[in-house]
């Protein structure tokens, strides 16, 4: 399968301590790929440098075969890729279909057409397939501030999924979220998967939803990777176990 | 219900702005051509701030800037409509400018950065006498002639002033209810999901500030000829301060907040002039009051009551739809 997104030795140095170190991996086409490690493994620097919120001190990323690097966020959002957040990041003031129209409306034209074209950017039907995907049909008019937390969580996926992206990385999605809405959440995550075709990549915790989502894993454990392969082999790994559990 | 209510508060409210003045002497008729030209400026710091999100001190200048274009041009000849132009050009520049350092620094250093700036035009009013006079300013600024009509008489300078901000008012509403007042309000709310969603935050900031300035402007050049004349104490710190304070009191970031906000701004100092010096007190304990009560301003007052009535309603269908939505 050919890989989607490439990293290349990529480092990552604050002052004196590195934080990510020569870390070379690759996600293929249509897997979903789990990241997992210790706490201050590097999992989110590693993620931020992909996406291009943090500059990579060293070291090279590609999509497509196309390098990335020094690109900023907005405009790799646009080639498709797209993220969450560890912490819920959502608009509360718009509504949940306004949340889900901005998360689009700058994929397509231009500023100009944007300033004069349509108010909903003709992406108010899109906006409510996904309300209906993600089973939030009657709080669409509603101010996003308003929903549980559950249900901001769901939204906080639904807008990384609006804008149809190749590559979505979730940091964390199973932080914070209850048992129950855990399982539709993961079960969401699972049919956009095979519905639309799109590739993930996983930040998590929670080696449950990592094992019984993820259909490859990467192990980091202090900036570097010390793992990777199917879930079942990474979990048999003595490295990993050590990495987890300690002497 | 709600809705009909609001469109016939909105009908009384312009048939008030046509029909009041005909009765109005002309200290009267000032004060509220006063009223439309800050209200200009004030719609443009609340796109600036209020929408966007971004602090900025210099509106006054901005309105400065205008002043002094419409001043220098209109009494060498150029018509306002010219002078116009340019000021809005000039202060669109000037204010994607200025927004540069917002790129870098948020919240009260870029208050500081833009303070600054209205300090610095100020300076450049005061000293540059060959362009604006210095310290005299610049007297006798002709009031234009509109479709061979004079409007020196303050009624149709009035007039005049009125439909410059229903313009402005609808050019506003256009924006804030395009793409645009989404990805605005997105830069306030959360610019770092913003940028991740594909928001050219870096672009709509400046945007922000170079529309904003430039109504700053457009407001300086309908003030000039209202006044006649234009010097420099007037686009001091003060007036900057005064018009984020129309912006706050009146509502940020809520459309028809800078309207309250500059009646409230240009209207109490003229109801309070009995109470002479304590007037600035008793003013200054009325904002702190409202904003206690109403960190939203006024239009906060109305939307307050609005919202509980809504969520009534709306939590009403939120325990329906909550019992199916958290089971698996």
């Amino acid at each position: 399968m050919a890989a989607v997104l490439e990293a290349f030795r990529v480092s990552k140095r604050f002052g004196g301590i590195t934080a990510v170190d020569g870390v070379s991996f690759e996600v293929r086409e249509g897997e979903i790929l789990g990241i997992i490690g210790p706490n201050g493994c590097g999992k989110s620097t590693l993620f931020n440098c992909l996406l291009g919120q943090l500059q990579p001190s060293a070291g090279e990323v590609r999509l497509d075969g196309r390098v990335t690097t020094g690109m900023r966020p907005c405009d790799l959002n646009r080639l498709g890729v797209s993220r969450t957040f560890q912490l819920l990041q959502i608009f509360p003031k718009l509504s949940v279909r306004e949340n889900l129209i901005l998360a689009a409306q700058e994929h397509k034209g231009t500023m100009l057409s944007r300033l004069f074209g349509p108010r909903d950017a003709g992406l108010s039907a899109a906006a409510d397939q996904m309300i209906a995907f993600f089973k939030l049909g009657p709080l669409a008019d509603e101010l996003a501030g308003g929903l549980s937390y559950g249900q901001q969580k769901l939204l906080d996926a639904a807008m990384a999924f609006m804008a149809g992206p190749r590559l979505v990385l979730l940091d964390e999605p199973a932080g914070g979220v209850n048992l129950t809405m855990l399982a539709s959440l993961k079960d969401r995550l699972k049919a956009f998967h095979l519905e639309r075709g799109a590739t993930f990549v996983v930040i998590e915790h929670n080696m449950d939803f990592v094992m019984s989502l993820c259909t490859r894993v990467l192990v980091l454990a202090e900036g570097r990777v010390l793992a990777e392969g199917l879930p079942a082999e990474v979990r048999a790994n003595p490295a990993v176990i050590e990495a987890y559990l300690g002497h | 219900m709600m809705a009909r209510l609001n469109y016939a508060g909105l009908a009384i409210a312009i048939a008030f702005l046509i029909l009041a003045p005909l009765e109005f002497h002309r200290y009267g008729l000032y004060i509220l051509s006063q009223w439309a030209v800050m209200t200009i400026a004030a719609i443009g710091l609340n796109l600036t701030l209020g929408y966007a999100g971004q602090v900025s001190l210099a509106q006054g200048a901005f309105v400065g800037v205008g002043a002094y274009c419409a001043a220098i041009l209109t009494t060498h000849g150029w018509p306002l409509v010219g002078a116009a132009a340019l000021a809005l050009a000039l202060c669109f520049v000037i204010g994607w400018l200025l927004g540069y350092p917002a790129l870098r620094v948020q919240h009260h250093y870029l208050a500081f950065v833009t303070l600054a700036f209205s300090t610095l035009a100020f300076l450049v009013f005061r000293n540059e006498s060959w362009l604006t006079g210095g310290t005299e300013g610049i007297d006798g600024v002709p009031r234009p002639n509109l479709l061979g009509l004079s409007t020196t008489p303050h009624l149709r300078y009035y007039y005049f002033c009125l439909f410059v901000l229903a313009l402005v008012t609808v050019a506003m509403l256009g924006l804030v209810r395009s793409p645009w007042g989404r990805a605005f309000i997105a830069l306030r709310e959360n610019p770092l999901r913003a940028l991740s969603l594909g928001v050219d935050t870096r672009r709509y900031i400046l945007m922000a500030f170079a529309i904003g300035s430039a109504l700053g402007g457009l407001a300086g050049v309908l003030y000039a000829p209202l006044v006649g004349l234009v010097e420099p104490p007037a686009f001091t710190l003060t007036l900057s301060l005064n018009l984020l304070m129309m912006v706050i009191v009146g509502g940020s970031g809520y459309f028809l907040g800078p309207f309250l906000g500059a009646l409230v701004a240009v209207l109490l100092p003229e109801w309070l002039r009995g109470l002479e010096n304590y007037y600035l007190i008793f003013y200054a304990l009325l904002v702190m009051g409202l904003l206690i009560y109403s960190p939203t301003g006024l239009i906060g007052i109305a939307d307050r009551f609005l919202t509980a009535r809504r969520a009534r309603a709306a939590s009403a269908a939120r325990a329906a739809l909550g019992a199916s939505i958290e089971r698996p």
